[in-house]
């Protein structure tokens, strides 16, 4: 396919302005460094570039195409009432240095969602400066280290995360300068209760976790997890990677946790994985709200008197003659992004919470853990589950023993998915089970969805058996072949060259 | 491939020769580097620094993870193959020439097999 600078030549472009009717002023003049080469831009006329989109859109596989059971990211199908409000000009026209009295709406928007999010996750205060899920595990440990420092303990130096958790977990940790500890999952995949003890301490800062977990278990162990953590003087942080499978059903605050991040573009539906940017708001206990970075929306009286400003989150919405204001938290650890994050994707989450209200939120959880149920039951026979009980919102297959009877891989099954427009499961990951497949339908997918898909994927371990070498050279139908992630690894190629172009002009 | 004779092996799948000078060079066994796939990042550690056996010392990285590789001997970083860092892959096709550091001053070593005792080790993790 052509590129969007190999397409069109210069001259031709979208509009036709008008001749300039005002003296032109060149940037010398003013005193202002002027560029001294020219700026590669590509010159298209509107049917050309509309061609160039459409071109990428064949390209690509999104929830849009067809299933997107990528597990452990979430892929809902977005609903388009969402896009509806996020485009609504009092959204898209604001400036974020515009006096706070003309933009009540959008604090208003912040502070609906903040207290939609406290109710969801159990915490007092949300920050929705954090631009997607690792960017919040780092602002959620700021809080930590700022909490410890703050009570003038310097030994916690340590972050507990277990084997199975995202590789985000230990890199944010690592990023916020702590020490990462593993500690190793147990047989049935939950956290090692014997080794947490052992591993908590006086350097014990806090531990990360997901629960449900990365291998979409529910561990029925948490509250005794984090009190070990809580004893031992740390703080717990929760991953809100798999808040799916349990929002409006259990909290993580209730589960024992003082921080948390949602990741609003997963959980909340929202456009994400190429389609759009995320967000991923930290929300945690009052004790730790002082440290939230940014500011928070507050409510004062319309006589200057200001209201609810202690307890974070907690005061209502906005009342007659109130007006809301950004306040920074006395002990900030400061910002972590510009301004209040991708505010779009706050608007498209508080869209979609609010249709589907207090029952929607649990029966769209329900219906995450059932699909995923009913999907891995469907399949077991052929492809061996790696923790064999009943599920969360994923499960994770076990093709280890296809691989050795057949030499067919996870990553030849994956690709043969394509095949059939479907978009492989996560591959190779946690990397505790080998030949991993992680499947996560999500709720937004009908019985006879699934029904396809299950037979699609009997159909392929059939296959594996009469013809494994179409497996390996899958998939056969798709726009792009198998990349070669080995060479885009050991020699990326990461911008265009214009050189050749160059010379041209 | 097979193990060569020469080199003694550890459970963590890394080879180590105990060369004449008294120093000792690291490397990664061929079935790990077939159980980690294509080989397309390395880290190595710096000349001079301390390792220990049983502790990692360095890390390398294929499509598929990352992955810590482990020295079986304490001692002393003496010299660090700066070739694998442009050519990682060369740890795919030549394992056994594909040393990735060589260690000096070494006082302690993990209990490690001989290419028999290995390949009988691989064999059980097949299972």
């Amino acid at each position: 396919m052509k590129l969007i600078f190999e397409r069109g030549k210069e001259g031709q472009r979208c509009s036709i302005l008008p001749p300039c009717d005002v003296p032109e002023v060149t940037l010398k003049e003013l005193g202002i460094p002027e560029r001294k080469e020219k700026l590669h831009l590509p010159h298209v006329s509107e049917n050309e570039l509309s061609r160039h989109y459409t071109e990428l859109g064949k390209q690509v596989h999104g929830v849009n195409h067809g299933f997107y059971p990528l597990g452990s990211c979430t892929m809902k199908y977005n609903p388009k009432v969402n896009e509806k409000a996020a485009a609504l000009p009092g959204f898209t026209g604001v400036h974020p240095l515009q006096p706070e009295h003309t933009v009540q709406g959008c604090l208003e928007v912040l502070q609906q969602t903040e207290k939609l999010l406290c109710e969801i996750t159990g915490m007092d205060a949300v920050t929705f400066q954090p631009a997607a899920g690792a960017h919040g595990e780092f602002t959620g440990l700021l809080l930590i280290k700022a909490w410890h420092a703050s009570r003038g303990d310097r030994k916690r130096t340590k972050i507990i995360v277990p084997d199975s958790a995202h590789g985000t977990n230990p890199a944010s940790a690592a990023m916020a300068g702590f020490e990462v500890v593993s500690i190793p999952s147990g047989p049935d995949g939950c956290v090692d209760l014997e080794a947490l003890r052992q591993a908590a301490g006086d350097d014990t800062a806090g531990l990360m976790l997901t629960n449900p977990n990365t291998v979409g278990l529910f561990d029925r162990n948490i509250l005794e997890i984090t009190s070990i953590i809580h004893e031992a003087g740390g703080l717990a942080y929760y991953d809100g990677a798999n808040l799916n499978a349990v929002m409006g059903i259990v909290r993580p605050g209730d589960m024992g946790f003082d921080v948390v991040h949602v990741n609003l573009h997963k959980t909340f539906s929202t456009p994400h994985g190429g389609g759009g940017p995320g967000s991923g708001p930290v929300g945690c206990k009052a004790f730790l709200a002082d440290f939230l970075p940014g500011k928070q929306v507050r409510c004062s009286r319309g006589d200057g008197e200001k209201a609810g400003t202690e307890e974070a989150g907690t005061e209502g919405t906005r009342t007659e003659g109130a007006m809301l204001h950004f306040e920074a938290p006395s002990r900030s650890v400061g910002s972590v992004r510009s301004f209040y994050g991708n505010f779009l994707v706050v608007v498209r989450a508080l869209t979609y919470i609010l249709m589907l209200g207090r029952e929607g939120i649990p029966a769209a959880a329900r219906g995450a853990v059932l699909n995923a149920n009913y999907m891995m039951e469907k399949l077991k026979d052929l492809y061996p589950v790696a923790y064999d009980q009943t599920c969360m919102h994923e499960f994770v297959l076990s093709l280890e023993g296809l691989k050795k009877e057949t030499g067919v891989t996870a990553m030849d099954v994956a690709k043969a998915l394509l095949d059939y427009g479907i978009h492989p499961p996560t591959m190779y990951f946690p990397l505790i089970v080998h030949e991993a497949l992680m499947i996560e339908p999500t709720e937004t997918e009908s019985r006879e969805t699934l029904d396809t898909v299950i037979g699609v994927f009997r159909e392929i371990r059939e296959t594996a058996k009469t013809d494994p070498q179409k497996l390996h050279d899958a998939p056969h139908t798709t726009y792009i072949r198998r990349p070669d992630e080995v060479q885009a690894a050991r020699k990326p190629v990461l911008r265009y060259e214009f050189v050749e172009k160059e010379e041209t002009v | 491939m097979m193990n060569p004779e020469a080199l003694q092996y550890s459970k963590s799948h890394e080879w180590v020769k105990f060369e004449e000078d008294g120093t000792a060079s690291i490397g990664l066994t061929d079935y790990a580097q077939n159980a980690l796939g294509d080989l397309v990042f390395v880290n190595l550690p710096e000349i001079g620094d301390a390792v220990e056996a049983g502790e990692a010392f360095g890390d390398v990285e294929s499509v598929k993870a990352v992955s810590d590789v482990f020295s079986p001997v304490s001692g002393i970083v003496d010299e660090i193959n700066e070739e694998l860092l442009d050519a990682p892959e060369t740890m795919n096709s030549e394992p056994y020439e594909a040393w990735l550091i060589r260690v000096k001053e070494i006082t302690e070593k993990e209990e490690l097999m001989d290419a028999k005792a290995y390949e009988a080790f691989c064999e059980s993790q097949e299972e």
